[in-house]
């Protein structure tokens, strides 16, 4: 058995509504091992984005730890996370900085987490590996290496997000369905480049999805949340047998 | 004549008034109104510590530095105080008001007889006014050419997204806060720079004189970019310069008209207003014109 390399324990979300508190996250444990491709399902409201900020730390605990790769890091701030962990949104201009290229994207993408200098960020000097980086996404992205990524279509600009959060090789691989925004052509040109990178760069990754053909199609693991708790976690073998029927059961 | 160079001087130190509100309302994306207070902090401090026998140019820095502190300020009140920043800025420009009274002791400081840095030997033998289109130039030059190459360091292209797309920027590690004060500090800096040039060159600094000066920021931004269209980052900073000088020369031309120097707020105002409507208008009429043209076509 692969080790674990992220760690939920105790998890527990919640939001004041007025005087009310409401829990958004309960009891949420769960291992996820180095390697793990994890489909997440469920209901709109059963936390699932509500989970991925938590692991980030764009929400507050109110109980529990996260750890990531042997380290606790509950208490680090979005950004300092930001090093180990890396996110694809569900709207494609959440992903780039729209006035900027695409390749001063992909720049500051490659440096992650570093710490910012006053060196010049030599650009010219990573054109060539940002070309042969985006040849791979098949939509043309590479001849538009110098376009601001605000004249991007929808498909191209996901597959840049794409590539920028996993050119420096993160600990963790968050999707927010990030195929959702897009046709569904498109988005299945996405999902495709998706598992390639995510299976060739052996990356653990969780994946939110309303399609449940992706995810009963991807991934080696399958987590179905509902109203902030953990109701179904299929490992690789039941989820082979998994079919949309069983699926359904959960989304009455 | 003169009048024309007079208008290039001016245009040009406060085109760093305009460059240092570029990054603030173009890079970041908020009008910063901490400029009201700072522009006069500037001059406030560099015409009291010229009469306080301080060098100029030690006192010209000193308005910049002034200008830093009062960016840092509304940085502060923004993102640890959470204080949204069009409000911290109003307060800081609110607060600076007593500050510059107490700085210059009085509400008019006059320079009257104190040597600044327009009276350096080789600015005096130039023809009347040149000596302000000369410092204006270089001053320019200098913060236009740094800029520039600060903004294309790893550092300037982590501002610049933090500005573009924040949730982007804080997922790559960039602390879009930190972009934030490192932006207000910079473009205060310069305000507060221009605030000192203009005081030297006017020859005294008022507490009143920071009244509308975002207009004039900004007029200098929107004129670049209605007279030039799209430019690269860099390019847009030399416009704004060039803007502000383009505005100096709207204000000769109203008053040439036979305005009343006493309406020229009002006709300012008029001009941004007018200037940031004009893309909006063109873009109007440009649809106008592809339906008739359709029409035509189906007809």
């Amino acid at each position: 058995m692969a080790e674990t390399q992220l760690a939920l324990k105790d998890i527990q979300v919640n939001v004041a509504v007025g005087e009310e508190v409401k829990a958004l996250l309960t009891d949420i444990n769960l291992a996820v091992h180095a390697g793990d491709f994890i489909t997440l399902l469920g209901n709109n409201g059963a936390g699932k984005s509500t989970l991925f900020n938590a692991v980030t730390g764009d929400i507050p605990l109110a109980g529990g730890s996260v750890t990531l790769a042997g380290t606790e890091i509950s208490r680090e701030s979005p950004e300092k996370r930001a090093r180990l962990i890396a996110r694809v949104f569900q709207d494609p201009k959440m992903g780039t900085a729209p006035r900027m290229t695409v390749a001063e994207n992909l720049a500051l993408a490659s440096r992650r987490g570093a710490r910012l200098t006053l060196a010049s960020r030599k650009l010219n000097r990573q054109l060539a590996e940002f070309k042969q980086l985006a040849a791979q996404t098949g939509n043309g992205l590479e001849l538009a290496l110098n376009k601001p990524t605000e004249q991007l279509s929808g498909g191209q600009r996901q597959a840049l997000s794409l590539l920028m959060a996993t050119m420096r090789k993160p600990e963790l691989l968050l999707l927010d369905e990030h195929t959702a925004a897009l046709d569904p052509h498109t988005s299945a040109a996405i999902m495709h480049l998706t598992a390639e990178i995510v299976a060739r760069e052996q990356l653990t990754c969780l994946m939110i999805t309303h399609q449940m053909e992706d995810a009963l199609n991807y991934g080696n693991r399958l987590i179905v949340l509902d109203a902030g708790r953990i109701v179904a976690d299929y490992d690789a073998a039941a989820k082979a047998k998994l079919t949309r029927a069983d699926l359904l059961q959960y989304f009455g | 004549m003169d009048l024309g160079v007079s208008a290039i001087g001016q245009g040009l130190l406060y085109g760093l008034l305009g460059v240092g509100l570029f990054l603030t309302f173009r890079i970041l994306d908020f009008p910063d109104m901490t400029v009201e207070g700072t522009f006069p902090f500037g001059a406030a401090v560099a015409v009291s510590a010229i009469t306080h026998g301080i060098h100029p140019l030690v006192a010209t820095l000193m308005a910049m530095l002034a200008g830093m502190l009062a960016g840092l300020t509304t940085g502060l009140l923004s993102t640890k105080g959470h204080i949204p920043v069009l409000l911290a800025g109003i307060l800081v420009m609110t607060g600076l008001f007593s500050i510059n009274l107490r700085v210059m002791g009085r509400a008019n400081l006059s320079l009257l007889n104190q040597a600044n840095l327009f009276d350096n030997p080789f600015l005096k033998s130039l023809p009347l006014y040149v000596d302000s289109v000369v410092v204006g130039a270089v001053v320019c030059a200098i913060v236009v050419i740094a800029l520039i190459l600060f903004l294309n360091t790893q550092l300037g292209q982590a501002f610049i997204a933090a500005g573009d797309n924040p949730t982007m920027a804080r997922s790559l590690g960039i602390n879009p806060a930190h972009q934030q004060v490192l932006g207000l500090v910079l473009g205060n800096g310069l305000i507060g720079l221009s605030g000192g040039l203009i005081a030297q060159n006017n020859g005294y600094a008022d507490v009143n004189m920071g009244i509308g000066v975002i207009v004039i920021g900004l007029a200098a931004i929107i004129i670049g970019e209605v007279v030039f269209g799209q430019l690269s980052l860099s390019q847009r900073l030399l416009a704004t310069v060039i803007g502000s000088v383009l505005y100096r020369f709207v204000l000769l031309i109203v008053l040439k008209l036979g305005f009343d120097p006493d309406d020229l707020k009002i006709i300012s105002a008029i001009v941004l207003a007018v200037a940031i409507m004009v893309p909006q208008i063109e873009s109007r009429l440009r649809i106008k014109r592809v339906l008739r043209n359709g029409v035509k076509a189906n007809g």
